[in-house]
């Protein structure tokens, strides 16, 4: 038997409940939302519009100031300077919708790809296998990563700032500070800085990788059952815990799956570097998760997209190459970095005060 | 309502110990399908750890549970829900910026048939909306329209009721409420005692746990006291009044049994 | 208790001054014999070197330079270091450990000012310090610093580049090592190499504040950008692509660094531009750079000496202790410049070089 009940609703339609008209509390409950609140509301289902609305005004501005700015040599140099941040900001976007953090994401990525070109080049072993080698490091320090903070419990911050100089020690030690150029290395190794035109775009197999490892990360969140697990943990991990998720498999398979993408962006570095360095991408870590702020994911988890990871960092890297293009001090890149920052986790709160 | 003879939940000789606390001392409890079964008792009368050992989130030191005539034990509560023993918690567990349909499929999602599901493991959205849109109709909520609304844009209420339906959703035979008008008005609270009778309509046997007398006399058909971590009594709103109940509770009355 | 509380107390403070006394005696002997061996007149010279890390090849050459030069002078050698760059706490302990076995002298390359006070603590104690390669801030902090001239070996890549244009248009990308903060080393090359070329550098501790287009020494120039690399093949890469993109004739370009002239190179190839187009010079010098000079990767590279700043260290305190003169600063400058060379293997006129053969010989890292 099926009753119609009356509950207080958000505005719009509804049935008249028992009784006479509808009381004051009702008439603001049904009052037509604000355009603020309307915006709020579309912000809060698709959090890639921010950034995405960022961009397309930034291009419009640095274009005004150089023509040159929407060519498609710009264009193709911007996709191939963003690649390897982009790649590492996957790994983070993960792990910062678990409401985590990974501070060592440039410190096992530089460990993996220092294992990769020195298995290549001085141990002899075939690219494939040294590729490899290269992987199954990143992903036993993610795997690392993973344990310490779900079997001791150590917050994400505290532990992945532990790793962070225990895997850059080790890369220096493994190394003694020597980088290793792409000659003593197998062709192989550098293939994702090879260039292939595509039309008047001159595009690498890095940043095709990239695009890649996007595709399948973000079908893996949005359409399968882990991502779904992987949003309502960061989003409220007891009602996950309630609902029969296990939280600490999720947790880790997170940052397990978090090394693997770092050691493909390692990967895609050694061919746009043309070398293997434990001095290269220094700043990756602000990086990483300046390029997953900027892009709409929420820092305290369960809300972003990836698409708006990759937004983010186009963002940044467009800052660099418009302002010198437009021969302004590049200073003027890191006020500007500093203030999209701060804007996007304002825009974040205020995102999250909807209401009915 | 109807309830039939053999119980579908039943309880006998209870006891759990946290070292030298005793938290149940022997208790027996019964609960029918289509029945509303209240629990309630005074703070420390062993309510929570009673519905706990129920719901597999502890695992009693002595006595026996059967469900559907079964002897069955619960190592996490994850057992109990397979068995069909569903809970909704006071503080609701749904992730609030989830959607609804995600909510209720939390754990227990949707492939798609055929490759898309098992090789790419593809889940099928569109269908989950539409079972989750529907499991909410059959419960009489027809306010919640809109399976893709993020739960935290619902009222209090309204997020209730997709507990409520998550937890009568699955071929759940037991659906276990623990404070469930606690934190709502008059309103809402009256509409979440609907959905109660709406379950017990459906069959299901439902317990109740909770502090409101009135809600309590309003919706239970039997009533189990606890007190002191012992069954004080089994009673009912037609032969026992509020005073009364409450009287049992505090120990200023007893039952002859 | 039988006896008064203060009774027993005096004796025990007795009986323990008395075991203290014994035990300071015994130390004392045990120091006394030990300190026959090192310091003081009639012993070995002892000097301890402690770098900023022992993973950078840069350091581990000055190591492996101080070990040949305290064989050859008889010096007992002790090699300390921090745990990495910017660990002052490693490097004070290892100040502090010299100074209690009484040693002669100290050479650092210090991590940061927090080393200050030891370094002062072991100069109060007689020990004579010498920093190497990084002068402290305040630089009179040490008795002295052994230091590489990166103004001139900024300059003598600008002379040769000069030299090299031979009259044409220079068109100049200047790939710096920071843009987000101020290091010597980094406006030290860039403003010696503008410079060596005789553009008029404005304010020589700072990068950038140039004109972008005036005359150098043998013709018109142009600056297209100041990019910085962060000092390694990434940055390099990224740098000079994006000032190619400002402007795709730049035939002159001016690094930091050989990593960042690897990226530089890689950059210039995936544009087309070939080696003979681009004139790429650096500073450094080490094996890995000047292997790239005799590869035509880099045009020519000022090369700096770790291994002369850490045996000429070495040979210094050994004079110092044995009752010699005290090293001096070089004219001009205020530290001792142990000396910078042009390496290419098109040597211009009149510019002194070596070629990369040769380079290789004496080459760190």
């Amino acid at each position: 038997m099926t009753m119609t009940i009356p509950v207080a609703d958000s505005g719009g339609s509804g049935p008249a409940g028992k009784g006479s008209g509808p009381s004051a509390a009702e008439e603001l409950a049904r009052r037509r939302r604000t355009p603020a609140q309307r915006i709020q509301h579309v912000l809060h289902r698709y959090p890639a519009i921010s950034p995405l609305l960022i961009l397309v005004v930034c291009s419009v501005v640095f274009t005004q100031m150089n023509p040159r700015f929407s060519s498609p040599a710009t264009v193709s140099l911007l996709m191939q300077q963003t690649a390897v941040v982009a790649a590492l900001a996957v790994g983070q976007t993960l792990i910062i919708l678990t409401a985590g953090i990974d501070l060592s994401v440039g410190a096992i990525a530089i460990l993996s790809m220092m294992v990769m070109a020195k298995v290549a080049s001085e141990n002899g072993a075939p690219a494939p296998v040294a590729i490899l080698a290269g992987i199954g490091v990143g992903v036993a320090a993610g795997a690392a990563n993973g344990f310490l903070v779900t079997r001791l419990k150590l917050p994400p911050f505290i532990v992945t700032l532990g790793t962070l100089s225990v895997f850059t020690a080790m890369a220096l030690l493994y190394t003694e500070g020597r980088s290793i150029q792409r000659m003593a290395m197998p062709d192989l190794l550098s293939w994702t800085g090879e260039i292939h035109m595509i039309g008047e775009f001159r595009i690498t197999t890095g940043v095709i990788l990239v695009v890649l490892l996007y595709l399948v990360a973000g079908y893996a969140l949005s359409q399968t059952a882990w991502g779904s697990h992987v949003y309502a943990v960061g989003d409220d991990p007891e009602a996950a815990r309630l609902a029969g998720i296990r939280v600490n498999r999720v947790l880790f398979s997170v940052y397990v799956v978090a090394g693997l993408i770092y050691a493909i962006a390692a990967w895609v570095l050694i061919g746009r570097a043309g070398a293997a360095s434990p001095n290269a991408i220094g700043s990756a870590n602000l990086e990483s998760i300046t390029a997953v702020v900027i892009g709409g994911t929420s820092l305290f988890g369960g809300r972003g997209a990836l698409l708006g990871t990759l937004l983010g960092a186009l963002i940044v890297q467009s800052f660099t190459i418009g302002l010198s293009l437009a021969g302004v001090d590049d200073q003027y890149r890191l006020l500007a970095v500093g203030a999209l920052v701060i804007i996007a986790v304002s825009v974040d709160q205020w995102i999250r005060k909807v209401r009915s | 309502m109807t309830s039939q003879a053999e119980p579908i939940l039943s309880a006998r000789g209870l006891v759990k110990t946290f070292g030298r606390v005793v938290g149940l001392d022997g208790v027996d409890l019964d609960l029918h399908q289509g029945e509303v079964l209240a629990v309630i008792g005074d703070n420390g009368a062993g309510k929570s750890t009673l519905i706990k050992t129920l719901t597999g989130a502890l695992t009693p030191d002595a006595g026996e549970i059967r469900l559907d005539g079964k002897v069955v034990t619960f190592r996490r509560p994850q057992d109990a829900r397979e068995a069909g023993i569903e809970t909704v918690y006071q503080t609701l567990a749904v992730a609030p910026a989830l959607d609804i349909a995600s909510n209720l499929y939390l754990a227990r999602e949707e492939r798609r048939k055929g490759v898309l599901g098992s090789v790419f493991r593809m889940l099928d959205k569109k269908g989950m909306r539409e079972r989750a849109h529907k499991s909410v109709m059959d419960l009489g909520i027809s306010t919640i329209q809109n399976m893709s609304a993020p739960v935290e844009s619902l009222s209090g209420g309204q997020r209730q009721a997709v507990a409520v339906a998550r937890a009568a959703a699955f071929g759940s035979k037991v659906v276990v409420l623990d404070e469930p008008t606690a934190a709502l008005g008059v309103r809402e609270s009256a509409q979440v005692l609907r959905l109660v009778e709406q379950l017990r309509g459906r069959g299901l046997g439902v317990i109740l746990i909770s502090h409101n007398m009135p809600h309590v006399w309003e919706v239970a058909d039997r009533i189990h006291v606890q007190r002191l971590g012992r069954c004080a009594g089994v009673i009912s709103p037609q032969t026992h009044s509020m005073t009364d109940g409450v009287a049992i509770m505090t120990g200023a009355l007893s039952l002859s049994t | 208790m039988s006896y008064s509380p203060l009774h027993t107390r005096r004796s025990r403070t007795r009986s323990t001054l008395a075991l203290l006394a014994v035990g300071a005696l015994v130390s004392a002997a045990l120091a006394g014999c030990s300190s026959d061996d090192e310091g003081g007149a009639d012993g070995e010279v002892a000097v301890t070197l402690i770098t900023k890390d022992s993973i950078n090849p840069f350091f581990v050459s000055m190591q492996k330079g101080a070990e040949r030069a305290a064989t050859a002078e008889n010096v007992d050698l002790t090699l300390a270091a921090g745990k990495e760059d910017g660990d002052e706490e490693g490097q004070i302990q290892a100040i502090e450990n010299a100074v209690a076995q009484g040693q002669d002298g100290i050479l650092i390359t210090p991590n940061g000012p927090g080393v200050n006070p030891a370094i002062e603590s072991a100069r109060d104690a007689g020990l004579y310090v010498i920093a190497l390669d990084t002068p402290p801030d305040p630089a009179e902090t040490v008795d002295i610093t052994f230091a590489t001239d990166n103004f001139k070996a900024g300059e003598l890549i600008g002379q040769w580049t000069a030299a090299q244009l031979g009259g044409e248009k220079a068109t100049i990308a200047l790939l710096d090592l920071f843009n987000d903060k101020v290091v010597s080393v980094d406006y030290n090359r860039d403003q010696g190499f503008l410079s060596g070329m005789g553009i008029d550098t404005g304010d020589a501790q700072k990068n950038g504040d140039e004109a972008t287009t005036g005359s150098y020494s043998g013709g018109d120039y142009e600056i297209v950008c100041n990019e910085p690399t962060d000092g390694a093949e990434d940055g390099g890469r990224t740098a000079m692509e994006n000032c190619l993109n400002k402007n795709d004739e730049i035939n002159v370009v001016y690094t930091i660094n050989e990593p960042a002239a690897y990226g530089a190179d890689a950059a210039l190839e995936a544009a087309g531009l070939s080696g003979d187009d681009v004139l790429v010079v650096s500073v450094d010098g080490g094996c890995q750079g000047v292997d790239a000079v005799g590869s035509g990767v880099i045009d020519a590279t000022s090369q700096q000496y770790p291994i002369v700043m850490a045996e000429m260290g070495v040979k210094a305190i050994k004079q110092i202790a044995t009752g010699g003169d005290k090293p001096e600063t070089t004219e001009g400058l205020d530290f001792f410049n142990t000396g910078v060379k042009l390496v290419t293997d098109q040597p211009a006129d009149e510019l002194e070089s070596i070629d990369s053969a040769a380079a290789s010989e004496i080459c760190w890292g």
